[in-house]
């Protein structure tokens, strides 16, 4: 990780465990911040990501709901717009298509609609990614319906040092800002400062020097990336791992410079490739680097299939570190 | 918010000042509508406008209730609702015409009226949309300690939407200031909500716990009177409410809506008009009681008559946004 001190890294925490403490720390830094969501105080959440919080806040401020996505959504708009700072828990991303008027039509509109004189400073919290085995109503990667409006902030984490200072950054921001965080990774640890940090929206993070090849990752594609790095190194490729870190705002110069540096790319996101991220990125690269590229860029995300559950099949629809150092060696002309 | 300093404080009219005030506020809205009418058949005003005539009786009775400070959330036919809530009648009419100085900047337009300085949340064109935004605020003031309560005004349309109902299940649970207001004005859109609503209407808020009751919406005191025990009851921490006002719309769903014998007679129409009509029952009510007399109720309407004049004068003469303001205020 470019981006930390290696002098203060020295405790490890996973990506769950990040997320806690950054909920904490705001929490009890501001008290207008609150969590709402299903099963999240005493359950801690069916991850168990947030285990114990109801112990320091109360239940007032960990806040069980019924299932009712759109209805809390709604009323943490209200609650966001008169004085408080919700952080709203949507269980499995899939579930967004239950508050998508919540947040495309009222919470990302009502800043513009009212010229300036309503905020929305809510941050919804919800997940992405496949391979866990739980089929076609549980394991998608939405968040490019969110990317698509204007007025939302879309987060995507890929490292517990990224998810804590990027989450504290989103609750501090004054618009609605969705923060994806792949279930697959909630194990994954890594080096998290004991100091306090944020990390800005809009800045895209150097994961990995290279140069003879880009790889644009977000979320849980970026230690794919990492991972296919490794193996293109023994082929004698020099892969660098660009993440963007949100999807919007979006740090074209980041990816643009990585791109002119090594002259190709290919975008990994793990939602469908179809009218996606990976998509939006591709254009932005060809419109900025397009006398610079030695091949076209590639895209690869989801099978453009519902999740199948059938370990067998579902492993099929999303890129994996073998299939992504694959395109990279074809890319590259290497062996 | 420059009203802060006044904006917990009860409304002190009482007694015949409350009830001419009423009486002009509603005369404000019918006369402010038919303006929207005219400036619409002139090819003035871009867009569409869902018109509130016939139904000023419960704006005005639901907002006299409540303080300054209280919210209000409104729907796509919100004019009324924003106008008794405070909201200034130029710039109203600026916003209508998309002007720079109208109350979103030109953004927002006929359905999005919003304003802070009177709690207005905005005017939503979901139907039910708002019903979350107002339970949050509730929320909030419940939280936040303020003693504000939330009006949701809907119609009778939202009845089918699920939201209203998940929102209403968490303001009982969690006891929250909020009044939800259902104008029956008899149709959503183009049908007649008998045929889009199964089941009782009021008995809806006892499925959660949530009172319930009805007004009569063309009579004004009456609805201020109801209102006024919901915002109470709301106000002392005892939660949610449900008033269904029984009313009318005049014209049709939109401005663009003249033909309407196919789905209402003419004769239904005259009817509410000659023998429901909210202005002129409170205006023989208050001659009757000897608040008013018709040259004083005469001199209401010329001075509510001049202000909209002038008001649609400033509005027709404002300038309209600059161009490069279309990307301003995306994000805060």
């Amino acid at each position: 990780m470019s981006t930390l001190n290696t002098e203060i890294a020295v405790r490890e925490l996973t990506l769950a465990q990040s997320i806690k403490e950054a909920l904490a720390e705001e929490m009890r830094r501001d008290p207008r911040v609150f969590i709402l969501g299903e099963d999240i105080a005493e359950a801690g959440h069916p991850f168990k990501v947030l285990t114990g919080l109801v112990d320091e806040f109360g239940p007032e401020r960990v806040l069980d709901t019924p299932i009712s996505e759109a209805g809390f959504t709604g009323i943490a708009l209200g609650a966001a717009m008169t004085g408080m700072r919700p952080v709203i828990d949507i269980m499995f991303g899939d579930f967004i298509g239950l508050v998508m008027d919540q947040m495309v039509n009222q919470a990302a509109k009502v800043h513009y609609m009212s010229g300036g004189k309503w905020k929305a400073p809510l941050v919804m919290r919800t997940t992405l990614g496949a391979t866990r085995r739980s089929a076609a109503q549980h394991s998608q990667s939405l968040h490019a319906w969110m990317c698509h409006i204007p007025g939302l902030k879309v987060v995507m984490p890929s490292t517990p040092y990224d998810a804590k200072g990027l989450l504290k950054s989103a609750i501090r921001d004054d618009n609605p800002v969705v923060f994806f965080e792949d279930k697959m990774m909630y194990r994954l640890k890594g080096a998290v400062p004991e100091e306090e940090y944020t990390i800005p929206l809009g800045v895209a993070d150097v994961k990995r020097e290279g140069g003879d090849i880009t790889l644009i990752a977000t979320s849980s594609m970026v230690q794919v990336a990492l991972g296919a790095a490794s193996l293109l190194e023994e082929s004698g490729v020099s892969a660098e791992v660009v993440d963007p870190r949100t999807l919007w705002p979006l740090d074209e110069k980041t990816l643009i410079e990585s791109v002119k540096k090594t002259s190709r790319a290919i975008v990994i996101d793990e939602g469908y490739g179809r009218y996606g991220v990976t998509a939006e990125i591709a254009s932005v690269i060809q419109e900025n680097c397009f006398f610079d590229l030695e091949a076209p860029v590639k895209r690869m995300g989801a099978m453009h299939v519902p999740i199948p559950f059938s370990p067998v099949l579902e492993d099929l629809t999303v890129p994996t570190e073998k299939t992504v150092a694959e395109a990279a060696r074809a890319i590259c002309g290497a062996n | 918010m420059t009203t802060a300093l006044d904006a917990t404080k009860s409304d002190t009219r009482s007694g015949a000042a409350l009830h001419l005030h009423m009486y002009r506020r509603m005369l404000m809205i019918r006369l402010f509508e038919e303006q929207v009418n005219d400036l619409y058949t002139r090819a003035l005003m871009p867009g569409l406008a869902h018109l509130y005539i016939g139904e000023e009786a419960v704006a005005v009775g639901v907002c006299e209730a409540l303080r300054p400070d209280d919210y209000i959330t409104s729907t796509h036919r919100g004019h009324g609702h924003c106008l008794a809530k405070g909201a200034a009648v130029d710039l109203m009419f600026a916003e209508l015409l998309g002007k720079e100085a109208g109350y979103c900047k030109g953004k927002g337009g006929s359905m999005h009226i919003a304003d802070p300085a009177t709690g207005n949340l905005g005017a939503n064109a979901i139907v039910g949309g708002s019903t979350g935004i107002a339970t949050g605020a509730a929320f909030a003031a419940k939280r936040l300690g303020t003693g504000q309560v939330a009006v949701c005004f809907f119609g009778d349309g939202a009845l089918g939407q699920g939201v209203l109902y998940e929102v209403m299940n968490m303001a009982a649970l969690w006891k929250l200031p909020v009044i939800y207001v259902c104008e029956n004005n008899l149709y959503g859109e183009y049908t007649h909500f008998s045929e889009t609503t199964a089941g009782d209407i009021l008995a809806r808020g006892p499925a959660f716990g949530v009172p319930s009751e009805q007004v009569d919406g063309q009579d004004v005191r009456a609805v201020y009177e109801a209102t006024r025990k919901l915002v109470e009851r709301a106000r002392a921490g005892e939660g949610p409410s449900l008033l269904v006002v029984n009313t009318y719309r005049y014209m049709g769903h939109h401005v663009g809506d003249v033909s309407r014998e196919y789905y209402r007679s003419k004769q239904e129409e005259a009817q509410w008009k000659t023998d429901r009509d909210p202005i002129r029952l409170m205006g023989e009510w208050l001659i009757a009681q000897g608040a008013a007399d018709r040259a004083a109720l005469d001199k209401v309407h010329d001075e509510v008559k001049a202000e909209i004049a002038r008001a649609v004068e400033f509005a027709l003469a404002a300038p309209y946004p600059n161009p490069e303001e279309v990307s301003d205020d995306v994000y805060a």
